[in-house]
């Protein structure tokens, strides 16, 4: 997955686009929950989730085979409960976990494909999320691109004096070498960076700049996606498959 | 007339004991460039550190700000008039549009809003980099970057400019433009580089340090003479090698 696609469809023009970062975070949040509480009794939910987060990527001109396919991504992670959920022989389960968690990506992918990064965090510190915890994902987000570029550096170096590692043991050693270097430099960087904010006046605090106001019909299509969960969740419950 | 800084028998040792600094003495006068000589691992840059407060543990020597002693109860007063340009602007470019980076000294100075908007556009203008105000820096070219970390100095207007290896990563029309912009300024500025013809188009006279001491100072090419980093041939070299 490659964070400048989020950063190329974020930054759209569309209505879904120019929405407050507040309400996409709090729709997003509304909607993990009742992916979360949507058991096998109301499974036919996940086809009303879908038609929605579709509809809004849809409206938003973000590509929905590309977005579908990011949704993958979360495999790995559910891939431990959903073998124990087969080992254990309940593969309904299994099928429920994995849904949950494509689902729970897809609406991940709704929100990055839809906000730009800057505005996402300032829509997070505006729901009071502790400065702190923003002020790491903000310089986990920036340094990324940074760190992932040194590790590629340090790899093609490594590859040109050693295209062909005689011996795995070799490899492994270089490799764990490798990634101790990228530590101490991300740690020299830290203290780099430290040294530049404390020089521009830092004190532990960041400033806000804009403290744009939320216009009302925001607050009104948050209610109504609300709403619409709910309705899909209860009506999957009420009649289920 | 007062020197802006003033440094008296600066000594300073490394937290594992190695001298860095022995017995430094310098001023920098207002609206003077001194350039800053010196091979790699001199200490120039652990020099400029120091006259922000942003060198850790036991350092000897007076070191003072317009009057003001480099001591923790000065460093807010200090940082307000001392900029510095680090060497890299990754280190220096942290927050997610260009805009906000600029404003985050003017935003820790505690300005108001509308004048913290006023000074980041004027800084973007000053250095040409007003049409990229709301990019991520992340995604600039290292010239854009060097400008616009020079733009978030600039906007904390400062009566002094610390410059560390400004011309690196640079290449020659984004070399030029910043000389240009160095140039029109009308601080003190401090410029520590191996760039020699940086050294001869901005600075009026220069110091050479040699294993923490400063050994030369003088007319810039006169230090470059007796420092021997003139070319073999006689003709001026250009960088430093």
């Amino acid at each position: 997955m490659h964070p400048l696609a989020f950063e190329r469809w974020s930054a759209g023009e569309t209505r879904h686009h120019q929405l407050d970062a507040r309400v996409k975070l709090l729709a997003a949040l509304g909607l993990l929950l009742v992916i979360a509480w949507t058991g096998r009794s109301s499974a036919a939910a996940f086809g009303g989730y879908f038609l929605l987060l579709t509809s809004f990527l849809w409206a938003a001109r973000i590509p929905l085979a590309g977005s579908l396919l990011r949704t993958f991504m979360v495999l790995p992670f559910v891939a431990g409960v959903v073998i124990l959920n087969l080992w254990g022989g309940d593969p309904a389960r299994a099928i429920l976990t994995m849904a949950r968690g494509m689902f729970s990506a897809y609406t991940a992918i709704a929100l990055l494909s839809t906000t730009p990064f800057p505005a996402l965090m300032r829509g997070l510190e505006r729901l009071r999320v502790p400065p702190f915890l923003i002020m790491v994902l903000h310089f986990v987000y920036r340094y990324l691109f940074l760190l992932t570029n040194q590790a590629q550096d340090m790899l093609r170096a490594r590859r040109c004096r050693a295209p062909e590692p005689r011996r795995r043991s070799r490899f492994w050693s270089a490799s764990a070498g490798a990634v101790a270097i990228l530590f101490a430099r991300g740690y020299n960087r830290a203290e780099r960076i430290h040294h530049a904010m404390l020089a521009r006046g830092f004190e532990s605090h960041f400033p806000v700049m804009h403290a744009r106001q939320t216009p009302s019909a925001d607050w009104w299509w948050l209610a109504g996606v609300l709403v619409l969960m709910a309705a899909i969740h209860v009506a999957a419950r009420t009649w289920p498959l | 007339m007062e020197p802006l800084i003033q440094v008296r028998n600066l000594h300073y040792s490394y937290p594992d004991g190695t001298p860095a600094l022995r017995g430094v003495n310098f001023e920098l006068w207002p609206a003077e460039t001194v350039a800053v000589l010196g091979a790699n691992g001199s200490g120039k840059t652990t020099f400029l550190l120091h006259l922000l407060g942003l060198v850790g543990g036991k350092s000897e020597g007076d070191v003072t700000v317009r009057g003001l002693a480099v001591e923790k109860k000065n460093l807010t007063k200090i940082r307000r008039m001392i900029g510095m340009l680090f060497q890299d602007s990754d280190d220096q470019l942290f927050m997610p549009t260009v805009e906000e980076d600029v404003a985050f000294g003017p935003l820790n100075m505690g300005l108001a809003p509308a004048e913290v908007e006023r000074r980041v556009r004027q800084s973007l203008r000053q250095v040409g980099m007003e049409h990229v105000g709301s990019r991520p820096p992340y995604h600039l070219s290292a010239g854009e970057k060097r400008r616009v970390a020079l733009a978030g100095v600039l906007a904390m207007s400062p009566e002094m400019i610390l410059l560390d290896e400004p011309s690196t990563f640079l290449d020659p029309p984004a070399r030029s433009s910043l000389v240009e912009i160095l140039r029109s300024l009308p601080q003190a500025q401090c410029l520590v580089t191996h760039d020699l013809t940086l050294a001869r188009q901005l600075a009026s006279r220069a110091v050479y340090f040699e294993k923490g001491e400063i050994t030369l100072q003088g007319g810039v090419d006169d230090v470059i003479a007796q420092a021997g980093w003139e070319a073999p041939d006689g003709r001026r070299s250009g960088v430093l090698r």
